[in-house]
């Protein structure tokens, strides 16, 4: 068994250059479902990702919704691969075995004079092919929601929720089933072309590709530009978020939203249960300057809580046990007076053979598998592609313990190796489940990686009393202290031991 | 294991909540005789153990010793760490059992001095063992090395404690960076694990964890630079104030909080202000201090999930269980002491409660309290809070712990009937705080509804 901070997987020895058909950069949802779709075939492949973790940047702090596809206009390529997306995710997830469920959604008009507004959405979302739209009246959001509070509402049966970032860690780990690599911490630094050749240079050696997939997210303009493709800028748009405890006194059955304000870059502050329970409130919607300016404020947590209050007053005496932050990559320029940007999904006119994915914010993680799968009607136009005689499309279930009932807890702890040993208090979770985090393909080894992968430090006490005994485990699994880092890079947690 | 009428009434309790959903046809639960299958018990039968007590702190040790000497035959703790003492292991000051063995010792020494009693009067303990559900029935799910099980109990007595107030919870805005950590945290890592937490610490609430590990830090060669409490007054005890800040020179501002955190990868700086009556910051006073740690010492929470799962009745003042004069809760036969019940200030005095509820827990046991109409113990002004809640009608000796809203001098505190207007308590007191929890005894039969309350 690997154990965390050993080689990567995909490094090659030091001078070599190692060579792929197609390198993928960027490990967020995108990336992760092109790299996926792409090891059904006959091809060496290898995801380049930054951070020391998949899915650290737009795709770990967003809503989770799954789509229905009527806030896009027709004929976009965000509505095409919405809906495409819409068809194919439940199905994906369910293979992947990541916890989600189609729940249904309401658009909420607190005002006559809102009404028409969702009557544009549900002609646009027709025009999309979205099935089952429905426009009910007070009694209907009361017996669809009765937390919600509206004078009308648009409802989306076909919407869902899921983790964003359980499913974008399955996509991968399917991928690397199937052959694919995955190399973290590996920021690509310059890009070369030569003898039909895309040359990546990282901190972890210069990787060859014939082809290379662009889906760095919020980066995806600047690692354009290393290749030459000058084009694309890309506007950090902030979301703030607040998260109630997962038993906030009240159980969410459905996303609520309000009616999409004609001047947010936004859907407008929403309300979306997790599938744990937990409720979250947001996003704003703020252009900032810098793409790493995850900061939450006073004013917008204070904002927050007041425009979700009024869609469902129960919110007000709700218990936040979390905040957070994520960023919209952003095409279209504040300053201006554009109001809409489509994806851009194409091969570059000045770079044959490399794909850019920019600007994929929402519905970009419902679009991810459409997307994916045009990358690979686009990659097989240009030569022939071959299935793999095996391809597996789905994991085996990550057990939990939490959800398991007696008799399956009993057998587990029976069965030895951690089962037995409560870590997480809050959310239940056991020492063999942190173990697998930590021995997982890509060596989990940050504090926010098991966390997302366990829920270990996601509850109430949001760590207090289950970091310290991580921390302890992190080294009996072979972490070195200096290793041990919240997200990586800098944010250590440690400066060496006290006494020796 | 009973397939018959037994069955219909744990599908019945489970479909009422009590406990969590069972699969058809799932395996039965036992690993020895003293643990049974999760079945309701028949007509007669004997419960496995006579007291459980969850948790192994100050509070349980005491409240299993308290079951033992007042005659419960059988009493097991379960304490999910891998040792008994709770957080007592982490607290290695001195400071502790002044009251209970009048002499100061630190935690550690204060938890073996427990746990010793409690091997001597044959309590049997598991350690490394959660408490995962507990149903009004007395059914406790529980899962350790040696197995995942349910356990019965003749009357149980919730001790687990509680956990720290987070970042989130008085949200602070700012970054997200590594080195925000709760003290209590802290403490757990560099007092058990030997661990370098970091180099320059703001220290955010006065609380006691948070001034002992001021001087922890201190004496670990991390530099504090100061201690902002929002209050205008300090939430620990004024001995930790003394010996932790002001014997080496850290300085305590009051009526001042952290309104930012800054720092992308490792906190780099807070933003500190003064806040006015309204606990507003106030506009123009802010101040960066550059630091690398910021430790958050901003209160306890009685950690109840347990109880909240057993359908006990819990009080928004206090955050723990409604209890009656004998610390029963809502539910018959669980009762509650320690800081689960509510925070104390002093571990000793969460171990005399123990004593207290482990008593009259193996009474139940036995089938011996008495029921009766309740009357209620109400705080009135210049209190936040009395305990218990509850007492049964014409009950004499009713220990009473309180606490002040605010300092207090020259003030006095009274219990008065609220009916008859009888004054059935009171004390003058030169000074109160509302860090210090006091404890009185009404001696007098209680026969009506009181109100506490204390006038200047």
């Amino acid at each position: 068994m690997k154990k965390p901070g050993a080689a990567q997987p995909g490094t090659p020895p030091p001078g070599a250059e190692a060579r792929y058909d197609v390198v993928v950069i960027g490990g967020g949802v995108v990336g992760c479902a092109v790299l996926r779709e792409l090891s059904r075939y006959d091809l060496s492949l290898l995801l380049l990702e930054k951070e020391t973790d998949l899915a650290e940047g737009v795709s770990k702090a967003n809503s989770g919704v799954i789509h229905g596809g009527f806030n896009v206009p027709p004929g976009s390529l965000k509505a095409g691969t919405n809906v495409a997306g819409l068809g194919l995710i439940y199905g994906l997830a369910a293979e992947l075995r990541v916890p989600h469920r189609k729940t249904g959604k309401l658009v909420v008009a607190l005002t006559d004079g809102e009404k028409p507004r969702l009557e544009e959405l549900k002609t646009q979302g027709e025009r999309n092919g979205t099935p089952g739209l429905e426009i009910v009246g007070e009694a209907g959001i009361r017996r669809i929601e009765p937390l919600a509070r509206g004078r009308w509402a648009l409802y989306s049966p076909h919407t869902g929720i899921i983790s964003p970032y359980e499913f974008t860690v399955a996509l991968a780990e399917c991928g690397r089933r199937n052959g694919a690599r995955v190399a973290l911490e590996a920021p690509v630094e310059s890009v070369e072309f030569r003898d039909g050749l895309f040359r990546l240079a990282t901190p972890r050696g210069v990787f060859a590709a014939r082809r290379v997939v662009n889906s760095a997210g919020l980066f995806a303009d600047e690692v354009a530009r290393l290749a030459g493709i000058d084009e694309f800028r890309i506007y950090p748009c902030r979301g703030e978020y607040l998260i109630t405890d997962k038993d906030p006194g009240f159980r969410l059955g459905l996303p609520i939203y309000p009616v999409p304000p004609k001047d947010d870059p936004g859907l407008g502050i929403h309300i979306t249960p997790t599938m744990e329970g937990n409720v979250l409130l947001g996003p704003s919607a703020e252009p900032v300057g810098d793409k790493r300016n995850t900061a939450s404020t006073r004013t917008v947590m204070d904002r927050l809580k007041a425009e979700a209050a009024r869609l469902m007053p129960e919110l007000r005496k709700a218990p936040f046990i979390h905040s957070c932050a994520g960023i919209r990559p952003k095409l279209v320029d504040p300053r201006g007076r554009e109001m809409f940007r489509d994806f851009v999904i194409e091969e570059s006119a000045v770079r044959p053979g490399w794909i850019n994915l920019l600007g994929i914010e929402s519905p970009g993680l419902t679009a991810a598998p459409a997307i994916a799968r045009m990358v690979v009607d686009m990659i097989g136009a240009k030569e022939d592609l071959r299935p793999k005689a095996v391809f597996d499309p789905g994991l085996p279930e990550s057990p939990r313990f939490a959800a398991m009932d007696d008799g399956e807890r009993k057998a587990r702890v029976e069965g030895g190796s951690g089962w037995g040993e409560m870590v997480c208090r809050c959310e239940h979770v056991t020492r063999a489940e942190v173990e697998a985090a930590l021995r997982n393909p890509f060596g989990a080894r940050t504090m926010d990686a098991v966390k997302r992968r366990t829920r270990c430090g996601m509850g109430r006490c949001q760590g207090g009393f289950c970091a310290p005994r991580l921390v302890e485990i992190m080294q009996d699994e072979g972490v070195p202290l200096d290793r041990i880092t919240k997200r990586g890079g800098g944010s250590r947690l440690f400066y060496g031991r006290i006494k020796r | 294991m009973d397939n018959g009428a037994g069955d219909d009434r744990l599908k019945t309790a489970r479909a009422e909540g009590r406990g969590l959903p069972l699969k058809e046809g799932a395996v039965p639960l036992y690993d020895d005789d003293r643990i049974d299958t999760g079945l309701p018990l028949k007509e007669g039968a004997v419960p496995p153990y006579d007291v459980v007590v969850i948790g192994g702190g100050p509070a349980g040790l005491a409240a299993a010793l308290g079951a033992r000497r007042a005659g419960a035959g059988s009493v097991l703790i379960l304490e999910r760490d891998k040792r008994l003492g709770g957080i007592l292991n982490q607290c290695i000051h001195d400071g502790f059992g002044l009251f209970l063995y009048n002499e100061t010792i630190t935690g550690p020494e204060y938890a073996e001095r427990l746990a010793e009693d409690v091997g001597r009067e044959g309590i049997r303990t598991e350690t490394g063992a959660m408490v995962l559900d507990l149903g009004a029935d007395r059914l406790l799910r529980v899962n350790s090395r040696s197995g995942y099980r349910l356990i019965r109990a003749g009357s149980v007595i919730l001790a687990m404690g509680c956990r720290e107030r987070t970042r989130d919870m008085i949200e602070i805005p700012g970054t997200r960076p590594a080195g925000i950590l709760t003290a209590g945290s802290a403490q757990n890592l560099v007092n058990l694990q030997n661990l370098r937490i970091g180099n320059e610490a703001v220290i955010l609430g006065s609380g006691d964890i948070g001034l002992i590990m001021a001087r922890r830090l201190t004496y670990e060669g991390m530099a504090v630079k100061g201690v902002f409490e929002i209050m205008p007054w300090t939430n620990g005890l004024e001995r930790n104030v003394r010996q932790c800040l002001m014997d080496f020179g850290i300085p305590l501002e009051l009526s001042s909080t952290v309104i930012e955190v800054r720092g992308r990868d490792r906190v780099a700086s807070v933003i500190v202000a003064r806040v006015d009556e309204e606990l507003r910051p106030v506009p123009g006073s802010e101040r960066e201090v550059r630091c690398d740690t910021l430790l958050l010492s901003v209160g306890l929470i009685p950690e109840n999930e347990l109880a909240r799962r057993a359908g006990v009745e819990l009080s928004p003042l206090t955050g723990g269980a409604v209890v009656d004069e004998t610390f029963m809760t809502s539910v018959p036969g669980i009762f509650s002491c320690g800081n689960v019940l509510q925070i104390h200030d002093v571990a000793d005095f969460a171990s005399h409660e123990g004593f207290a509820a482990g008593a009259f827990a193996a009474r139940f046991a036995r089938g011996e309290l008495p029921a009766g109409d309740k009357v209620r113990l109400c705080p009135g002004r210049g209190v936040r809070y009395c305990l218990p809640q509850t007492a049964r009608t014409g009950t004499a000796n009713v220990d009473l712990s309180f606490r002040v809203t605010r300092p207090l001098r020259a003030c006095r505190v009274t219990a008065v009937g609220r009916k008859s207007g009888k004054k059935y308590f009171g004390k003058k007191y030169g000074r109160l705080l509302p860090s210090e929890l006091q404890r009185v005894r009404i001696r007098p039969a209680i026969e009506e509804d009181l109100e506490v309350a204390c006038h200047e």
